[in-house]
């Protein structure tokens, strides 16, 4: 298993997070975070819900200023970069949400060609080439007339693709990208990020909490416990890893079980009264 | 006692924080508004929700404030036997008070508490977030074309209410209560001069600016507050602060350019 290491290379991974702590008022959300994210790789970052995915993923993103630590991307202290220089970079990157985060308000092709619209001068001919090329990717091209409201929710996470994708990004982050699925559409989705991966050489990070689709995407995948990175490598590794709270994720261990019913009713009228 | 101290201290500095986010993002959209690429399209759009689309509700409301307005003075003014005066008591009463501040409340109500949701809807959805993460300012895209539109259409609009209010205020005057004509709107002619309509005007620009920006800013920085954790009731309540908020600004700010500018 790979241990994430501290000094910064810049060539080898497109992502570069350094003892990277957020804090939540007096609550300790993440705590000296160290991760690498491989270039022109698929890189899941798992872990149970409260363990602080969401949050590194809107620290990497640029959503969420950290309380210390430091986040290289693509070369650029995203914690440093002004707005200009962070601009430039989101540029060269592509998000998925994970409700979609369509723009009610236009229709599935105006979604997809709002980035092109506003950071090139393309003409119209080409706008609509490129969105029907896009579309056709993640098989939408029926959809591209229809309105946000009128999708259902796999439809919405492949427009949201399609969105993402459109100027042809360097990096493309999921959060949770088969959430409320049926396993044939996250299977359908799964398959489109590797083809992303193997066509168009993406660094990819997803975060999942689905065990069987980070297995089947993942080059690399880091396991996140209570705002700490548990353990980081590639699907083979993690497997084998022989840290407890590892195997239990992997294994899908309920919380410890109640063994004195007893006690732990008193308990809880206890704390109650 | 001390606690309902610190729960003032508390909403004080909170209120005072939202102040200050409210400035912070008018100097941001301005700053990012004049920044190319420059989009027209958006600010025509937004003039037509905000301005286009609330003109009937200005006509209606219009109309009907002048004829109370004018009914108003009439009993007044038949006590004192000066009915000639109606025409000068309602052109400077809707000229220089009561247009600038009931458009700018009806536009609070019909378009400001829109916005308001929509930003919302937009911020708890991560459609901002989104927005953002596509390079794509939402000062720019979003805030500044709503701030411009209402710079814009309140003025217009007020001179529309302006209008049929005091159509209003002559049909209950010359119409029903047989006031001359001829005093009527040479009353209003001779009272009102420019600085009246140069009070008007300035006011309409101001509560077209604090209107859009209040509204824009409560549900801009709606995950902010304590709102921001609640979803569709949170939206509910950015949106139901934004008009009282916006309501108090027009109301104190009527004040203040009132003494300011006599």
């Amino acid at each position: 298993m790979t241990s994430p290491t501290p000094s910064l290379n810049i060539t080898g991974n497109a992502i570069e997070v350094r003892k990277l702590t957020v804090d939540y008022g007096a609550r300790r959300i993440l705590s000296n975070i160290d991760l690498d994210i491989p270039s022109g790789k698929v890189s899941v970052i798992m872990g149970g819900s409260g363990t602080g995915k969401s949050t590194l993923l809107r620290c990497i993103l640029g959503l969420k200023l950290p309380t210390s630590g430091s986040i290289h991307m693509l070369g650029t202290d995203i914690t440093t970069a002004t707005t200009a220089q962070l601009y430039q970079l989101r540029k060269q990157t592509g998000v998925a949400f994970q409700g979609g985060a369509l723009f009610s308000s236009m229709s599935v092709a105006e979604n997809i060609q709002l980035a092109l619209r506003e950071h090139t001068n393309l003409d119209e001919s080409t706008i609509q080439i490129m969105t029907r090329i896009k579309l056709d990717m993640v098989d939408m091209l029926h959809a591209e007339h229809l309105m946000p409201s009128e999708l259902s929710g796999g439809m919405t996470k492949r427009a949201a693709l399609a969105r993402a994708i459109i100027m042809d990004p360097k990096l493309l982050f999921f959060d949770e990208p088969s959430a409320g699925l049926d396993p044939s559409t996250s299977a359908e989705l799964d398959e489109l990020i590797l083809l992303l991966r193997d066509s168009l050489k993406m660094t990819i990070v997803v975060v999942t909490h689905e065990l069987e689709s980070a297995f089947k995407i993942a080059d690399q995948i880091s396991i996140m416990g209570k705002g700490i990175i548990l353990a980081t490598g590639t699907p083979e590794e993690i497997r084998a890893s022989a840290d407890p709270e590892v195997q239990g994720l992997l294994h899908r261990k309920p919380r410890e079980t109640v063994v004195d019913t007893e006690a732990h009713l008193k308990a809880l009228v206890g704390e109650t009264s | 006692m001390i606690k309902a101290l610190e729960k003032l201290g508390t909403e004080v500095l909170d209120g005072l924080e939202m102040a200050g986010r409210t400035c912070n993002l008018l100097l941001l959209t301005l700053w990012q508004m004049l920044q190319p690429p420059y989009r027209f399209y958006p600010i025509v759009r937004q003039m037509y929700f905000i301005g286009a689309r609330s003109i009937s509700l200005i006509i209606i409301s219009g109309v009907t404030i002048g004829m109370v307005l004018g009914l108003q003075f009439y009993y007044i003014l038949a006590r004192f036997g000066s009915v000639n005066l109606l025409g000068q008591g309602v052109a400077l009463g809707v000229i220089r008070e009561l247009g600038p501040v009931m458009t700018a409340l009806m536009v609070v109500g019909r378009a400001g508490s829109a916005i308001t949701a929509e930003l919302g809807i937009m911020r708890t959805t991560s459609q901002i977030d989104a927005l953002e993460c596509m390079a794509i300012s939402p000062g720019k895209f979003m805030v500044g074309p709503k701030v411009i539109a209402g710079i814009l259409s309140v003025p217009l609009l007020t001179h529309i209410f302006d209008f049929v209010a005091l159509f209003g205020g002559y049909f209950v005057g010359v119409v029903m209560f047989s006031v001359p004509e001829g005093s009527y709107m040479n009353g209003m002619v001779d009272a009102v001069q420019w600085v009246d309509v140069r009070l008007g005007l300035v006011k309409s620009l101001i509560f077209g600016l604090l209107v859009t920006l209040i509204c824009c800013a409560q549900g801009y920085y709606m995950h902010l507050t304590k709102a921001g954790s609640q979803g569709a009731e949170g939206v509910s309540f950015v949106t139901t602060n934004a008009v009282v908020l916006s309501s108090i600004a027009v109301l104190f700010s009527d004040f203040l350019i009132g003494a300011l500018l006599p």
